[in-house]
């Protein structure tokens, strides 16, 4: 079984009318065994940028840290928030770092940057960026969230269709798959405010 | 296989772990305390690796109770937690630590706690948690009868549940098992279940 299966994930994140959506499955397991119901792959970097780490848990624990130290350095020194354009090119930088030994994690960063544009953008382990202007997929699922997202996307979403998009795309492609599911974390991030929902769906 | 376990309670947390001391087809001894006192309110059941076992909960014991002494206050569970995984995480690609940790702990102001960390420094907060082959066994049983705010007498009850059915569905199972509680009194052994007595061992 390859390294990147396991713990199981399934990341997606999805673009609508300034406004975006970022979702995942809610297992943590080792291999054939559930450990937890209630992992959290999402984390917020600030108000604006959110980040996602699908593959294996422990490498996208360490590699959560270091990003939050470097934003929080970042912070610091500049006294504002990263946008998520020049977040994405230090995870992307951090993870070539370690190109010849790399963290095994796929991760997905969505924010909104100026002018409230909304940019999502996906990548390998070695950092290579995958911009894209409606989804992108991670983890485990992510054959079966490509072609959900691919059928039931549409441009110019309000923020509830889009969550109910991003919901129905979720459950039905984690539904095919053994090693993710057990529910959905979905965040809906406008410029006004952030809102997040837990999704029940197949809890196996 | 090594076989522990663990539970939160209304107010306590509860560990127990097999004692035998197995190398190959050989048991050395069937009395090894797998469930170290970490500090007055921590514990730490581990499995894995019996040296790295041994040396890296007495690395944490030491370093714990080292800032202990420095800062004039204890750490928290969920900082020991998290110290223990960032030192896990550091060792995984230079020289790693084959050990799985079950830590519990009880908090003045949060309760008690209970961290699931394995050896690739996967860490998550539970409320119930198993290593090894008898985690197939002892989970299934959590999951059918564990309910939150349990008592003592019912948490013990689970736990002789689960001991039963490691006991009797797998092949080479351990025959004796110790079990330590945590609560706002501390950490102490609470009992073993023992099926196969050492010979005593003559004084010198």
């Amino acid at each position: 079984m390859s390294i990147f299966e396991y713990n199981g994930s399934a990341l997606v994140s999805m673009v609508g009318k300034n406004c975006l959506a970022i979702a995942s499955d809610r297992r943590l397991g080792v291999q054939l065994q559930t450990i937890a119901t209630d992992f959290q792959r999402i984390s917020k970097i600030h108000d604006r940028v959110f980040l996602g780490l699908s593959g294996l848990a422990t490498d996208a624990q360490t590699l959560y840290q270091r990003l939050v130290f470097r934003h929080k350095l970042y912070q610091l020194r500049e006294e504002r928030d990263m946008k998520p354009e020049t977040f994405a090119n230090l995870v992307s930088a951090l993870l070539y770092e370690k190109r010849f030994g790399p963290y095994f994690c796929q991760p997905v960063i969505a924010g909104l940057g100026d002018e409230d544009k909304p940019f999502i953008c996906t990548m390998d382990s070695i950092g290579a960026k995958e911009l894209a202007k409606d989804f992108v997929v991670a983890g485990t699922a992510s054959e079966s969230l490509y072609g959900a997202c691919e059928s039931m996307f549409k441009e110019d979403m309000e923020p509830e269709e889009l969550f109910e998009m991003v919901s129905q795309a979720l459950l039905s492609s984690v539904d095919r798959d053994c090693l993710s599911g057990w529910g959905g974390h979905v965040y809906v991030v406008t410029p006004t405010e952030v809102e997040e929902r837990i999704l029940k769906g197949r809890m196996d | 296989m090594e076989c522990v376990f663990g539970l939160v309670g209304n107010d306590f947390a509860i560990v127990a772990a097999d004692t035998s001391a197995v190398h190959s087809i050989l048991v050395h001894k069937s009395n090894e305390d797998k469930i170290m006192i970490l500090d007055s309110h921590k514990l730490i059941a581990a499995s894995g690796e019996s040296g790295d076992r041994v040396q890296f909960t007495e690395y944490v014991q030491k370093n714990v109770a080292l800032y202990q002494f420095r800062n004039g206050i204890p750490l928290t569970t969920a900082a020991a937690a998290n110290f223990t995984r960032g030192e896990l995480a550091t060792a995984l690609r230079k020289n790693p630590y084959f050990v799985n940790i079950l830590l519990a702990g009880y908090d003045k102001e949060t309760g008690p706690s209970l961290f699931y960390i394995d050896y690739i420094a996967t860490l998550h907060k539970v409320d119930k948690g198993a290593f090894g082959y008898g985690s197939y066994f002892s989970l299934a049983m959590m999951d059918r009868h564990y309910k939150s705010g349990m008592t003592v007498e019912e948490a013990i009850d689970l736990v002789d549940k689960c001991i039963m059915e490691i006991r009797s569905r797998l092949v080479v199972a351990p025959p004796n098992f110790v079990i330590k509680i945590v609560d706002k009194d501390g950490a102490r052994e609470y009992a073993w279940r023992e099926s196969v007595k050492d010979a005593a061992v003559p004084s010198a």
